[in-house]
């Protein structure tokens, strides 16, 4: 690693002061570390300044309900989200995917604000986060802004922060009506392994859609709004030339992990079996009883 | 150019208090400033599990957190897991079911069942599996791993037989102050 001083800010404002100390040069700001420590391994990453944001008072971990949204504070680990029983009824895909990212010890230090920072074209989280409409609140010294996660992701490790700004949640509105959702993954073996490809598919009453990672720069979605998708007695034929043209929709590169060839034949087949299970758990779903005030 | 800071933490029950450099992980700290090398470095990019510790309470890849980060929290390695020179009973599994081959994979499979079973002290096979996700074994013995951890586990029903013995105990204390008495 080269050196670089750490810090520990322990309000929003001191975080600010900090990023304006620094000015524009390499600054990182470490939640878990469990991406930012590998690139400070390897010297890919070589910032000056590693800002540890586990510490401020107007800044605490944890998860807030509201009736309209869901939002996840950016300090908050993926093992606090995977056992939030109410963001597993909201939003069942996010929690299939947390729940594959790395092992127990990673998922335990990694948070799911900087799954969505760091920006890999393969991160876990980001299929359901876009399939979810999640939102990234960002603030600096000059207020809060909010950006869709679609929006935040520029591109392999490329997000829409500005050097003076961090990110301070991710906000999830809450799904209206009876939905359905399965994520799906394929990687080279069960366990700790990066995805070669990934997806998070959800049915609504009409809409359905698909959010990829994996398959192109950056993660994407597909809607189908046609409704055939999200009828299960639909024309399987018409089905089937849809899926294809969503499928297609992939720009999957070859890497150590696939050929863009095989990431292109499996997509199809994942986006399929996801599509029957979402629509099976929205229908069964919709027959169960509802939870009151939820 | 380097940038040191102090830590004070408390490392298997004891407060120590070091200077790491901001490059040094929790590994290296322990390893290398503590003297604890029951933590071992493998992959050294969280993908192994060797280097599992606990921070305050959960299991940790110590190889992917900055030693300067745990300033003021609670460590317990794999050395921390003895009382008075005798080991801890999952330890003792290990040793039983003969879990041990290269052993270098050891400390962190001990540390990673430890974190399951302080959640959840009754595992099944599969909760197990799920637990030592995280932690590889180059000798590839993993069914003596599990097995090592649903012994220390015991069946599921110990409240049961642990109130069982305690009504054999209170009836033979209670013959025994009868025979007394008479």
């Amino acid at each position: 690693m080269k050196a670089f001083a750490y810090a520990r800010p322990r309000s929003l404002d001191e975080t600010y002061d900090l990023l304006d100390e620094a000015g524009p040069g390499d600054v990182r700001m470490i939640v878990g570390g469990t991406d930012l420590i590998v690139g400070l391994q390897g010297e890919r990453l070589t910032p000056r300044l590693v800002i540890d944001l586990k510490h401020m008072h107007d800044l605490p971990a944890g998860i807030t309900h509201t009736p309209e949204r869901v939002s996840v504070s950016a300090v908050t680990s993926l093992s606090e989200v995977i056992a939030d029983e109410r963001i597993g009824a909201l939003f069942p895909g996010l929690v299939e995917a947390a729940q594959t990212v790395g092992s127990i010890q990673i998922r335990n230090r990694a948070s799911l604000a900087g799954n969505v920072c760091n920006a890999s074209p393969a991160a876990d989280t980001a299929p359901a986060l876009l399939a979810y409409d999640a939102v990234v609140v960002i603030a600096s010294r000059a207020g809060a802004r909010r950006v869709h996660v679609g929006d935040f992701i520029l591109g392999p490790r490329r997000t829409a922060l500005a050097p003076d700004e961090i990110v301070i949640a991710l906000e999830l509105p809450k799904p209206g009506g009876p939905s359905g959702a399965k994520f799906a993954r394929l990687t080279r073996r069960r366990g700790v392994d990066l995805a070669t490809l990934s997806l998070c598919c959800t049915v609504g009453p009409r809409r359905t859609r698909f959010a990829f990672g994996a398959l192109a720069p950056r993660p994407f979605v597909v809607d189908d709004d046609s409704g055939v998708l999200a009828d299960p007695a639909g024309n399987e034929l018409t089905r089937e030339r849809i899926l294809h043209e969503i499928t297609d929709q992939a720009r999957p590169i070859s890497d150590l992990r696939a050929r863009a060839d095989y990431r292109q034949a499996m997509v199809l087949v994942l986006s399929r079996r996801a599509l029957r299970s979402a629509l099976i758990l929205r229908d069964t779903a919709s027959t169960a009883p509802t939870e009151g005030g939820a | 150019m380097t940038y040191r800071y102090p830590l004070r933490a408390t490392i298997n029950g004891t407060l120590r208090s070091i200077d790491v450099s901001s490059t040094q992980t929790l590994l290296d700290a322990l390893r290398w400033d503590l003297g604890l090398t029951g933590s071992k470095e493998c992959c050294a990019e969280g993908e192994c599990g060797a280097c599992t510790v606990l921070v305050g309470g959960q299991a940790v890849n110590a190889c992917l957190v900055l030693a300067v980060e745990v300033d003021g929290l609670e460590i317990t390695t794999i050395e921390g897991l003895e009382t008075g020179g005798r080991l801890s009973r999952l330890q003792d599994a290990f040793l039983e079911t003969g879990a041990i081959q290269c052993g270098f994979c050891i400390p962190g499979m001990v540390m990673a069942a430890q974190a399951l079973l302080d959640e959840n002290p009754h595992p099944r096979p599969d909760e197990v599996r799920d637990g030592l996700a995280g932690n590889l074994c180059r000798c590839g013995g993993y069914q003596r791993i599990i097995d090592a951890v649903l012994l220390a586990a015991g069946p599921e029903v110990t409240d049961e037989a642990a109130e069982q013995q305690a009504t054999v105990q209170q009836a033979t204390v209670q013959q025994a102050t009868e025979g007394l008495s008479a």
